[in-house]
Formats: structure tokens, C-alpha cells, sequence
């Protein structure tokens, strides 16, 4: 089992590394120099320069990699432009909007997809499997951005009950700006609702086909134990799985949901970013969810050894 | 396969499995929505009862109407029109992603499933592409290399190659070890030819499968990108960049977001439909009826 889990840690750290390396090679595959396309066609000669020598351009591409990757290593992501304050803080400080939209949405996903992927399971077939089955396929066709700007229509222009947009000020209680998050989260938790209810069906479908489902009501135990602790307790596996990697996914649909609303959180940094050709905060984000990505799989294939007694690496 | 005699030539073969894809009703419903869309696009100069571009100030913000079938925009363009032609674009990035995803990804496959050498460099390197997120990686070429058509199509066929890649690879993996590639080897034949005449027929099932699902979230993308400002020019019109104009007309002209945004999903939900069929169909745990 040691040698199991130093072969997946191996793993993640060549997979982080060229994750590093993937990062720093997009901002060098700008066409023409990346310092003058950041500061515009008004910059100066001078000012182009600078940019270089400050972001370390004017160095050979392996000396800018070491350079990189030993900043990384102290946790430095370097310094925004146009912020003028280390991508860390611009990070840390648009953080908490995108933590709890994401949380909110892998809430309201798991609560509409759990119970209806189970159901559907059990009563495969029949019309409310049909039902979900098509409804998910519909919610895997929407557009994020879109059912947000239809929900903002109906509950925050047409009947004013819920905030059009925004997360409130410093002074906004946290109930307040929970409320302005129940839109976003609504329409991110519903369309990816689609991918964890197809997930949940499959796997529980695999599990109630099995012998020992058939040996569990042979022996006379009701229904409702044999699904929901014989099944799915096996089931919960491959959905833990999609579970974890739908939240890293969240994060990056936040991306466009939080534009749509405007939330001041890492989604919206990472657009004005780009708009801004800020380079330093675009590498940042990149790494910290892509890194995300890459934690929430190493978790979740250590979660198999703890929760699945028949894993014996 | 029973009403097939065991030396039916290939064109009867590909009617049955036609004839068994149509049988599903999904797949037939999503075929004909899916035709239904390429018809419209391509015959767009002909249906459009208006030139996409055209100006009318009197006319605009109209709501739908017999003249405005779906109503008219903020320059009063009719919407109608306008989304025959973004469909048009839409479909078309759609298309050239499918097919520069799979040129990337399948080769890539090939080489890590066939070379042992380069299996882990390969896989590796597929591992930390799908580490990203797709539409944050896209995001992140598109601002390197600057917004433009080619440039979207170029970075979402980057985001969806290694989907395709690890799929070719584990289908090499198994087909690179069955005796008649050896007997193929055997007699002499060029690992290329090995590659291309003798493994990747074998292995298009799958890519046929996968590339259905990447033309839709290929679509879903670059609606993404555009409404985001990061796709083609807003003065294109692609369904995503319609919605982006119409979402600051939201409270007054909701059908400028509306319309689009129906169209997407309804190409999207088509090509949902076919590829779970395809799936289905071509998967041999599956496959009871062929």
C-alpha cells in the first residue's frame, strides 16, 4: 500500500511539473514579445524594456524556467501589472466568492442528482428513469452563462426577489451575500447536476445488478436497506470520484458564471486578466486550479484505499 | 447480424448499422434536428428573409412578430437572419475542431499506444492537459496568441486532443498485442502502414464516439468564449457573441438572449443524442441488436 501511494505521489509531482511547464510556455508562445503586447501600442521603447527586465524576459528561456519554478516552489506566482500587488493576494483576496458559489452549486447539483440518479437506478426504464435520463441529457446542453442569464431575467429583473448582480460591499452581512450567490449557483449546480445524475445511475445500475444485491433480498431485507445501504454504500465510490472532479470543474464554469453576475471572485480576475493581457495573473489562476485539479485526484484515488476494502494496491 | 450473408460486401453492412442507429428514436430524432440545423445554415442566403447586417434604426428592439419572426436587435437587425448565418460559424468551429482535435489527438494516440518509448512522455503529457479545465485552458491560449476565429478553433483543439489521445492510446494498447498485427509485422509491413491501415480502422468506433461529444462541447466553448468577449469579433455574429450583445437588453429585449441560446442547446442536445446512440451502438457490452 506504501509503495502504491509513493507511486501515485510520484505521479502527481511529474504530472504538477508539466503542468508548471505547460503554464509557462503559453504566455512564450505570444506572437511577438509578451512585454509590449501587456503594455500596449502606446508604450514606450523604454517602458517595453523595463516590463522585460522586470518579468525577467530578457533572460534565456531555461534560466526564465529555473527562475519560475524556484519562485513557485517559495509559493511566489509573481506580480500583477495592472493590480500591482502579488497574484497571491489578487488570488487570496477574489477567493471567497468562488469558494462558496463553488460549494453552493456542488450542494444544490448533489441534492437534485443523488437522490433522483438513485431513483432512476431502482426503477430503471420506467418513466421517471426516461424522464431524468432526458432531462440530464438537456441540462448537459445548456450553457452555463445562458440559464444564468435567463434565471437573472425571471427571479431578479421580472420579479425582483433575488439581487441582478454583484456580491454586496465590505459592510454586507454573509446571509446577504449568500443571497447574491443563489442565482449563480442555481444555474452552475443545475447543469452540472446533468453529469452527476448520469454518473450516479450508471454506477448504481452496475451495483444492483451484482449477486450479493440478490442474496441481500433473498434474505428478506426491505427495499429501502437493500439500496440505500447494500448499493449504494458500493455505489459511492465512482460517485465520490465525479463529485470531487465536478468541483474542480465548478471552479472553472465559475469563470464564466461569475461575468455573467458580476462576482468579484477568481472567474472575473482571470477575464479582466485576459483583457488586460496580464499575463502574471492568468499563469497564477492557471496553476492554482489546474494544481486543484490534480490534489482532488491524488484525494480521491487515496480515498479508494481507505472507503473500498477490495483496493489492495 | 443474422440477415447479413457472412461475405455481404461493406456498403450493405454500413446500411444495417444505419438502418440499427436509425431504429433508436433518439438517434433519429437527434439526426434530423442535427440536419435540420446544417440545412438552415447552409441554405442561410436563401432563407433569410433579411440581410444579416442590415440597419434599422426605426425597427429596433422589436419583439417577434410575422415580420421579426424572432424579433429584431439594438441596431435592428432581425435575429432571425442573423442566426441562420452565426449558425453558419458556429457549426463550421464546431467542425474544424472535431477534425484538428482528432488529427492532433489520434497521432498522438497512435505513437503512445504503438512506441513504448514514448508511451510515458505521451500519457504524461496527456495527464497535465486534462488537468486543465477546458474552457480556463482555452481562455488562456486564446490570451496568449490574441482572439480570432483561428484562434479559438486552434485552442480547442488543443483543450479536446488529449481527450481523443488517451482513447486512441488504450485502444492501441490492446489491438498493438491481437495476432493479426503481429502476422502484419510478421510479413514485413512498415510500422506506418501497420499504424494506419491495420490499427486505426479498428479504433474508429471510438473516435467516431468522442468526436461527437467534442463537436458539441466544442460549441458550448466557443459560445463561452465569445460571450466572454474572448471568441471571434462581437461584430461576427456566432450564436454566443447574439447572446453577449442581448445580455445588456436583458430586462427589455430578453428574445435577443433567448433565441440563441435555444439554438445552441438544440444543436447541442442533437449531437448528445447521436453520440450517446453511436455509443451505445457501437459499445459490444451494449450491442444486442447487430
Amino acid at each position: 500500500m506504501v509503495g502504491y501511494i509513493l507511486q501515485r505521489l510520484s505521479g502527481m509531482i511529474a504530472v504538477m511539473l508539466l503542468v508548471v511547464t505547460i503554464v509557462f510556455v503559453i504566455v512564450r508562445v505570444t506572437p511577438g514579445d509578451p512585454a509590449a503586447v501587456m503594455l500596449g501600442p502606446d508604450a514606450t521603447a523604454q517602458d517595453v524594456a523595463d516590463l522585460r527586465t522586470r518579468l525577467g524576459l530578457d533572460r534565456s528561456i531555461l534560466s526564465q524556467y529555473v527562475i519560475y519554478v524556484g519562485q513557485l516552489l517559495r509559493g511566489d506566482l509573481g506580480q500583477s501589472i495592472f493590480l500591482n500587488m502579488p497574484v497571491t493576494s489578487a488570488l487570496m483576496e477574489r477567493a471567497e466568492p468562488t469558494f462558496f458559489l463553488t460549494l453552493l452549486s456542488l450542494a444544490i447539483a448533489s441534492t437534485i442528482a443523488l437522490p433522483v440518479g438513485i431513483y432512476a437506478a431502482y426503477r430503471r426504464g420506467s418513466f421517471l428513469d426516461q424522464a431524468a435520463t432526458t432531462l440530464a441529457m438537456l441540462g448537459a446542453s445548456i450553457p452555463g452563462f445562458w440559464l444564468g442569464l435567463i434565471l437573472m431575467q425571471i427571479f431578479a429583473v421580472r420579479w425582483g426577489i433575488l439581487p441582478v448582480s454583484g456580491y454586496g460591499g465590505p459592510d454586507t452581512s454573509l446571509l446577504e451575500r449568500i443571497r447574491h450567490l443563489i442565482l449563480p449557483a442555481v444555474a452552475l449546480g443545475l447543469v452540472s447536476s446533468a453529469l452527476i445524475m448520469r454518473f450516479t445511475r450508471a454506477s448504481m445500475l452496475d451495483v444492483l445488478g451484482d449477486d450479493y444485491i440478490r442474496t441481500a433480498r433473498a434474505k428478506g431485507l426491505g427495499e429501502q436497506k437493500v439500496v440505500l445501504t447494500h448499493a449504494l454504500k458500493n455505489a459511492l465510490i465512482p460517485i465520490l470520484t465525479v463529485l470531487g472532479l465536478t468541483a474542480a470543474v465548478l471552479i472553472s464554469g465559475a469563470v464564466v458564471t461569475e461575468t455573467v453576475f458580476g462576482l468579484p471572485g477568481v472567474g472575473n480576475l482571470v477575464v479582466s486578466a485576459v483583457l488586460r493581457r496580464d499575463y502574471p495573473v492568468i499563469q497564477g489562476a492557471l496553476l492554482v486550479i489546474a494544481g486543484l485539479y490534480v490534489l482532488i485526484n491524488f484525494a480521491i484515488d487515496m480515498l479508494y484505499l481507505l472507503v473500498d476494502p477490495r483496493v489492495r494496491y | 447480424m443474422t440477415d447479413l450473408a457472412p461475405d455481404a460486401p461493406a456498403p450493405n453492412r454500413g446500411r444495417t448499422f444505419l438502418k440499427h442507429l436509425l431504429k433508436r428514436r433518439m438517434v433519429a430524432i437527434g439526426l434530423a434536428i442535427l440536419i435540420a440545423f446544417v440545412l438552415l445554415a447552409a441554405l442561410a442566403p436563401l432563407l433569410a428573409p433579411y440581410p444579416p447586417g442590415k440597419l434599422s434604426i426605426v425597427n429596433r428592439l422589436k419583439p417577434p412578430s410575422g415580420i421579426f419572426w424572432f424579433g429584431t436587435d439594438e441596431f435592428g437587425r432581425d435575429i432571425f437572419s442573423r442566426m441562420l448565418y452565426a449558425g453558419r460559424l458556429s457549426l463550421s468551429v464546431g467542425a474544424a475542431v472535431v477534425v484538428l482535435s482528432s488529427l492532433i489527438g489520434v497521432t498522438l494516440g497512435l505513437l503512445a499506444g504503438f512506441f513504448k518509448r514514448l508511451d510515458t512522455p505521451i500519457a504524461r503529457l496527456i495527464d497535465a492537459m486534462m488537468a486543465f479545465p477546458d474552457i480556463l485552458l482555452a481562455i488562456a491560449l486564446v490570451a496568449a496568441l490574441g482572439p480570432s476565429l483561428m484562434t479559438v478553433i486552434i485552442a480547442l483543439s488543443i483543450v479536446y486532443a488529449p481527450r481523443l489521445a488517451r482513447i486512441v492510446r488504450a485502444a492501441t494498447l490492446v489491438i498493438r498485442e491481437l495476432p493479426y498485427v503481429e502476422a502484419a509485422r510478421a510479413f514485413g509491413n512498415p510500422t506506418l502502414r501497420i499504424m494506419v491501415r491495420h490499427v486505426l480502422p479498428n479504433i474508429v468506433s471510438p473516435i467516431t464516439v468522442q468526436a461527437t461529444f467534442i463537436f458539441a462541447s466544442a460549441m458550448l466553448a466557443e459560445a463561452g468564449l465569445s460571450f466572454l468577449g474572448l471568441g471571434v469579433s462581437p461584430d461576427i455574429p456566432t450564436w454566443g457573441t447574439m447572446i453577449s450583445a442581448g445580455r445588456q437588453y436583458i430586462g427589455q429585449a430578453d428574445w435577443m438572449t433567448y433565441f440563441p441560446g435555444l439554438a445552441i442547446v438544440l444543436a447541442v442536445l442533437s449531437l448528445q443524442m447521436v453520440g450517446d446512440g453511436l455509443r451505445d451502438l457501437l459499445d459490444p457490452r451494449l450491442r444486442k441488436d447487430l
